[in-house]
């Protein structure tokens, strides 16, 4: 069965989006990367270490074309910035693709709001394929869709935070009304914070910390591998319905006396 | 060819002092970096890369030089 997933025009076979940052070492990194199955990899934009020598960008130690690298807009406070670093990433000359931060606040990491529509706005006339990092609200994601974004990126939970899924809820309602792919992106801690999300119905999900900060990351990559995929058919297959009274599964006739 | 100068310029937020007269190009390969593996920003113009070794550099020029890092 073909369960591909379509953002911006490019097709992907893993729903498992992950980021490269935070590892201990290049090759876990590597790795870890290899054993999650993931197609879409995430990078930053950082200026280049002169006083380092040999210093090297990712790309020394990532394939470019093995993955898809979305580049992301990770520390940028306010449109203008964001918007910067994503002209900057496009004439690195992979793609035009963006993974859109504009954070409000620094403890958090917690998006503002203003500053991502404006981005959006501004990033989608360029015609770039935004793929918007938000919160769990509803209304700020429909803005985002309306706004032209390629695919929407509500929080599980902060970033980093390793909470899982807070608002399934809030999820859920962003899936139901919204037409553009959803992934969720953002404080998913274990297999089991994965799978749960992708049985909300969502297009798919992005981490990082996860694996960087798990003891086996390989490990991690893999559990994480399974538990995106149990999700996915979980939601495919239809869950039974939820009770508060019980109901046998064995026959009720038959008994003895 | 004109005789060579030295060039002060501010690369990535420091006080550079570089050989002139320079390109781009010039200034990357007197960094150590290859053109391919970077972006650059020429006074808060972003340079496309086949522009770079037509692009004269001047004295207080501000220069960016970015490129992929690890991130979430």
């Amino acid at each position: 069965m073909n369960d591909n997933l379509t953002i911006g025009g490019e097709t992907f076979r893993s729903r498992l989006f992950v980021g490269t940052g935070k590892y201990r070492t290049n090759a876990e990194m590597v790795a870890a990367i290899e054993a999650s199955g993931a197609d879409v990899v995430t990078v930053a934009v950082r200026r280049v270490d002169l006083n380092r020598a040999n210093e090297q960008g990712i790309l020394h130690h990532l394939d470019a074309k093995r993955f898809f690298l979305l580049a992301n807009t990770a520390g940028c406070y306010s449109a203008d910035e964001a918007v910067r670093y994503a002209r900057l990433a496009r004439e690195a000359g992979f793609n035009a693709f963006i993974k859109l931060e504009v954070i409000g606040d620094k403890e958090t990491l917690l998006p503002d709001v203003d500053g991502l529509l404006a981005a959006s706005r501004t990033l989608v006339k360029e015609g770039f394929q935004v793929l918007a990092y938000t919160n769990d609200d509803l209304i700020t994601a429909l803005r985002l869709e309306e706004a032209g974004c390629a695919a929407v990126m509500p929080l599980a939970s902060p970033i980093g935070s390793g909470l899982g899924l807070l608002n399934p809820y809030g999820i859920r309602a962003i899936k139901r009304r919204l037409s553009v792919p959803i992934i969720v992106d953002a404080g998913v801690g274990t297999a089991s914070d994965a799978c749960l999300v992708m049985e909300q119905g969502v297009d798919g999900i992005l981490m990082n910390t996860a694996l960087a900060e798990a003891d086996h990351p390989v490990l991690m990559a893999s559990a994480m591998r399974d538990a995106v995929a149990a999700g996915r058919s979980a939601f495919l297959a239809g869950r039974m319905p939820r009770r508060e009274i019980a109901v046998p599964s064995s026959s009720a006739s038959g008994m003895l006396d | 060819m004109s005789p060579p100068s030295s060039l002060q310029l501010v690369v990535n937020g420091e006080s550079r002092t570089l050989t002139g007269p320079a390109t781009l190009v010039d200034v990357l390969r007197q960094l150590g970096l290859d053109p391919r593996a970077v972006v650059v920003e020429h006074n808060r113009v972003i340079v496309r890369r086949a522009d770079l070794g037509g692009a004269p550099v001047r004295d207080g020029d501000v220069i960016e030089i970015v490129h992929f890092v690890g991130g979430g």
